[in-house]
This record gives C-alpha cells, sequence and structure tokens, in this order.
C-alpha cells in the first residue's frame, strides 16, 4: 500500500503500528517495528517520507504503550510523528526533541488559538484540520499561523470533528478515541429480506437499502434515522469527500500539504487515487487549468456521491 | 479524604432556553442547598451567547450570594471570530473557568486555576498532567471513560480533583454544521434560533424506532439519561470528588435532593433511580460507559 502510493506519485504516506496506538486499529493494516524500518528505508531511497500515526488517546495506566510507539517510530527514522493526546505529544517532545511533531486531525485544532498552544507547548510543526472549517476561514487561519497546515482532500468525510466523537463507543462501547476505531467491523451486521438490505451497528438499524441502492460502509454519521418528523440522512448523506474542484483555492490559501486517506482501501484505489492528486498539483504548478481532475475520481466515491463537506460554507 | 462530602455541582446549561426561564431555573438553584457548585455560559453554539449574556450574569450573581462557586465555561468548538473573541475573554480572567477547547490555553496566565471540562481529551495521567502543569486543578471526566480509567488517572494524580458526569444526556459528538439548522431545510448562519423549540434537544430514533440520540445544534448527545449510580464509598475509591448533573428540562432540584441522599449513604442505589424517574428524565436510564461496555447499556434496575 506504501509502496503504491509512492510510485503513484505522493510526497508522504502515512502509516501505523499494528496495535491501538493509531486511529486506523483494522486487521491487516499497518506495521510491526521490522516492518516499519524497512518501509521508511525503501521510501527514502526514493525520496519519499514516512509518517507515523501514535494518534489515538492512551488509555490510563497504560501510557507506555504509546511511549513505546513513538520511540519505535524515531528508531525507525520516520519523518514526522503524528499525535493528538497531550501526554503522548509531551514524552514524544521532551524524550525525542529532534522529532518532528505533527498535530493529528483527532486533536481537532481549529483555530490559531489552539495550533499556537500546541507549537509552543509541544513544537507542533503542522496540523491537520478537522473538517469543520470552509475554505476562506482556512485561508483566515493560515494567515495567523506560522505552522505548516495540512488539509484532507479525499476519501471518507467525519461529519463531526474528528476527535470530539463518541457516537460509535456509544453504540458500541469502541470508538476512534478509545481504541482506534470507528464503527468497528465486528458491530456490523445485515439483514437481509427480499425488499431490503438492512445495515445495522450494534444491532442498531442505522440504514435500510432497496436493490438498487449502493452502500458504503455503515458509519452512525452516514446512517438513516427518524427525527423532525422524517426518516432520513440525519447528519449526512453515505457521500465521501473530493476537495478536487478546491485544490487551487487550498493552495493559494496556503494549504502546504494535501491528504488523501488511503489506508483502509485496496492498492489499485490507492494508486489511482494519488496520481490523480499527482498529476492534477504538478498541472497547478504549470499553471494549467485542473478541471479535466474534478471527475476522475468520482466513481471510487462512497455510494457514488461525492461533497466537497464544510469547505463549502453553505454545507453547514 | 475519604470523609468528605461528594460535591454536587451543576454543569453548564446545554440547551436554547429561552432567557426569562434560564433565569427563573438558576434563581431556584441557588435557593437549593445541596449544590454546591454551578457551570454557567454557552458551551455550545456562540450564537445563543448574547441572547443568555444579561440572564447569565443575574444568575452568576445571585448564586454567588446564596454561596454556590461559580465557573464559567468556555465554548466546546470555538470557530467563528465571534466565539473565539468570547474564548479569549474567558480565559483572560483570574478566576477559576472552566475550559471546553484547547485553543482557551493559549492566552490562559501559566497558572490560573481552571477546570478540564468533559470535553477535553483527557484520556490518560500525561495528558492531565500536561494540564496540571497549566494550572488545571479539577477535570471532568471525558464520558467515555471507564470507571477503571477514573481510578488509574486518580492513583497518578492524587491531587487532581475529579468530578464525573453523573446525571443528563450524554454530550457525544460536536460538528461544523447545525442539525437543527439542517433538518429544517436551512443552514447555521441562517437558522433562526429553531433549536429553542427543544429544551432537552430533539429525540433521533433508529429505523426500527429504538430510542438513540438527541440533536442540540451543532451537538449531538444521547437519548438515554446518564446515571452515576455506583456506591459512594466506590465513588471514593476511585478518587471521584464531584458528581456533575446536566441540566434538563425536569425538575433539577428533586434530582439534585437525590443525588444528595444518595451521595451521603441514606438512600441506596434502586431509590436514586426511582427518586430520579419520577422527575421524568428525557430518556431512560443509562451508565453503559463507566462500565466499559457500550454509552447506551441501561442502568440496573
Amino acid at each position: 500500500m506504501l509502496r503504491a502510493a509512492v510510485e503513484a506519485g505522493a510526497d508522504s504516506v502515512y502509516c501505523g503500528l499494528r496495535d491501538e496506538t493509531n486511529a486506523r486499529n483494522f486487521p491487516g493494516l499497518n506495521f510491526d517495528r521490522a516492518e516499519l524500518i524497512e518501509a521508511t528505508r525503501w521510501a527514502h531511497e526514493r525520496g519519499a517520507r514516512v509518517l507515523v500515526a501514535i494518534n489515538t488517546f492512551a488509555r490510563a495506566g497504560q501510557t507506555d504503550l504509546w511511549k513505546r510507539s513513538v520511540d519505535t517510530a524515531v528508531a525507525a527514522a520516520a519523518d514526522a510523528i503524528i499525535a493528538a493526546d497531550l501526554g503522548v505529544l509531551a514524552y514524544a517532545h521532551q524524550a525525542h526533541p529532534r522529532a518532528r511533531l505533527h498535530l493529528s486531525v483527532q486533536a481537532a485544532a481549529n483555530s490559531s488559538d489552539a495550533i499556537r498552544f500546541y507549537a509552543e507547548a509541544y513544537g507542533v510543526k503542522r496540523v491537520v484540520l478537522p473538517r469543520v472549517l470552509s475554505a476562506p476561514e482556512i485561508a483566515a487561519l493560515i494567515k495567523e499561523t506560522p505552522v505548516e497546515i495540512e488539509a484532507f482532500v479525499f476519501g471518507g468525510l467525519c461529519v463531526m470533528a474528528e476527535g470530539r466523537c463518541a457516537l460509535s463507543s456509544y453504540a458500541t462501547g469502541r470508538s476512534p478515541n478509545l481504541s482506534g476505531v470507528c464503527s468497528p467491523p465486528e458491530a456490523v451486521t445485515f439483514d437481509r429480506s427480499p425488499e431490503a438490505l438492512t445495515t445495522r451497528l450494534g444491532g442498531l438499524a442505522i440504514d435500510r437499502l432497496g436493490p438498487g441502492d449502493s452502500a458504503g460502509y455503515p458509519t452512525l454519521c452516514k446512517g438513516r434515522f427518524d427525527a423532525f418528523g422524517q426518516t432520513d440522512y440525519l447528519f449526512e448523506e453515505p457521500v465521501s469527500l473530493n476537495a478536487m474542484g478546491l485544490l487551487a483555492a487550498l493552495r493559494t490559501a496556503g494549504v502546504r500539504a494535501v491528504k488523501v486517506e488511503g489506508r483502509q482501501r485496496g492498492k489499485a484505489y490507492v494508486a489511482r487515487v494519488a496520481a490523480a492528486f499527482r498529476a492534477a498539483i504538478d498541472a497547478l504548478d504549470r499553471g494549467d487549468d485542473t478541471t479535466r481532475f474534478e471527475r476522475q475520481l468520482t466513481d471510487l466515491a462512497e455510494g457514488g456521491r461525492e461533497t466537497a463537506g464544510a469547505y463549502r460554507k453553505a454545507w453547514r | 479524604m475519604s470523609d468528605m462530602p461528594i460535591e454536587l455541582s451543576l454543569g453548564p446549561l446545554l440547551f436554547n432556553w429561552p432567557a426569562p426561564l434560564v433565569e427563573t431555573f438558576y434563581a431556584r438553584i441557588a435557593e437549593t442547598a445541596c449544590i454546591d457548585r454551578v457551570y454557567l455560559g454557552e458551551v455550545v453554539c456562540g450564537k445563543r451567547a448574547p441572547l443568555l449574556a444579561d440572564a447569565l450574569a443575574r444568575a452568576a450573581e445571585r448564586l454567588c450570594t446564596a454561596g454556590k462557586t461559580v465557573v464559567w465555561s468556555s465554548m466546546s468548538l470555538p470557530t467563528n471570530p465571534r466565539e473565539r473573541r468570547a474564548g479569549r475573554a474567558l480565559a483572560a480572567l483570574d478566576d477559576l473557568v472552566e475550559i471546553n477547547d484547547i485553543s482557551a490555553l493559549a492566552d490562559r496566565a501559566r497558572d490560573a486555576p481552571f477546570v478540564a471540562g468533559p470535553l477535553l481529551n483527557v484520556y490518560n495521567e500525561g495528558a492531565a498532567r500536561e494540564l496540571m502543569a497549566r494550572g488545571c486543578v479539577r477535570l471532568c471526566a471525558n464520558v467515555e471513560l471507564p470507571l477503571t480509567s477514573i481510578a488509574d488517572l486518580a492513583r497518578a494524580c492524587p491531587t487532581l480533583e475529579l468530578e464525573v458526569f453523573a446525571f443528563g444526556r450524554l454530550p457525544l459528538a460536536l460538528s461544523g454544521r447545525c442539525y437543527h439548522a439542517r433538518a429544517h431545510g436551512r443552514q447555521r448562519d441562517t437558522c433562526q434560533y429553531v433549536c429553542d423549540q427543544d429544551p432537552d434537544g430533539r429525540a433521533v430514533r433508529t429505523l426500527d424506532g429504538q430510542e438513540f440520540l438527541a440533536v442540540n445544534g451543532v451537538q449531538t448527545l444521547s437519548h438515554g439519561v446518564q446515571i452515576v449510580d455506583l456506591p459512594p464509598a466506590v465513588l471514593r475509591g476511585a478518587g471521584i470528588r464531584a458528581l456533575r448533573l446536566s441540566p434538563h428540562s425536569c425538575d433539577m432540584v428533586a434530582v439534585a435532593a437525590a443525588f444528595r441522599r444518595f451521595a451521603d449513604g441514606d438512600t441506596d442505589a434502586a431509590a436514586l433511580r426511582a427518586a430520579v424517574r419520577e422527575t421524568r428524565p428525557p430518556g431512560a436510564l443509562i451508565s453503559g460507559y463507566l462500565r466499559g461496555g457500550a454509552g447506551l447499556q441501561a442502568a440496573d434496575g
């Protein structure tokens, strides 16, 4: 997966260790120590960077696991550690003062005030923004902060502020902050009948689809519920984020890096998305128009539907 | 410490109530002997704050006069310039304040005392120590934390006062998007304050009709009502010094009185649950998170 992304033109690749210290703690993903060392060496030979996500919140009384993960990332010569927990940030900053720290989106730092705190307290060099800001707000924020800003541009769309959402644990006992998973696969079940497919999470019916409907991965924030006298997608439709059309605006705003979600996807998906964004960014660099790239990835969207999310203010 | 009575706190009002109701509500709380501390302030949506400013200022005065500790609470997801200005003004106060978003720390004098609210992500002793080094004197535990983690935190940070979210719909999520506005075909900027129709949040049911969540503008809460009904000795053993009651439209004075009797060992858990149910809270009583399970699991009995 990492290799597919680098070969398709990614400058940096996120990865995690194979445990609950990263927010994509799903079976079959992530590296052990030896694999991380090897992957980093391979990426460095090709001029690419490896960023290690240690971005869950450490469990009380067991914070050593998170500290050892930080040590492992540093030992593997990773280019940066991405963290959200104040305790993990403090440990990394004190034990490895030369390690580059990025603030994970899970910290939901959505203002220059919050970013200033993390930069002053822990020397954070880059912040991944939560998906609650509009493009003009991002531009204003960048003017107020010396820290590099990274923004999501493609993949799953968290409707809630990242790291500030406990819907998954409320229904299943496991959540991104507690265990690095949202809507854990073991809690997902499907009821099939001739008329409909009912999706359940922790036994709760969160969507019902007819024969022709296409379904995305069942998350609560994209479920269908009964409220306000209607049965509808209360929080968000089953859409995914595609901000390709805003790439030029984000660059003008001063966004330093754009992030594509890839760690829960197949290699072919990762290669295609990375290649498309590489080509679009290169076109921007040449001063070319990027319109032709905008619809290129539409068929990869969840349920076949896309949104620019909070980047367009009307989304709110 | 073990002999000290467990304190009762009243959390910040999370819902959009009209200003006159807010004022009479806090006037009644001021006359209630069993509540020790009251958190005040609009923490959910900055658009509501100007409507309540005068009522809350008068409430603060009345509560202080009645001998309550009044703590101003900061916004939980300050985004626009107005919300951020309010956050900076609160951070500049010398008094004890409750911080619900890390941005407030950027402008807070390093040793000025503060309470870390339940909406801050403090899951372990390392994070708690970071906040204590900056003046944190009390932590209201994040609602996801099981009792075992709270006890671990307390053991590692014995001087930190620990409070738990003991009554009310659990604050589960925050968003940039307003769901009240969305359901009414509006946007957050043009919401016309429709969240005022739901004094305890709007109920959300699953497709099977099961009561599940409640929406409150940009906030999503549990439909179920959290109740911490563990024996006082167990609470003290886990280092818990205070129980937070979150305001709802049911009789909060009766709720507080029931918790007071329970925390003093005068009644048992079943009596607490019965007394709370008598006030007709907005959902079924739940307590799964404290046991390390799914938050929506029913409280026993």
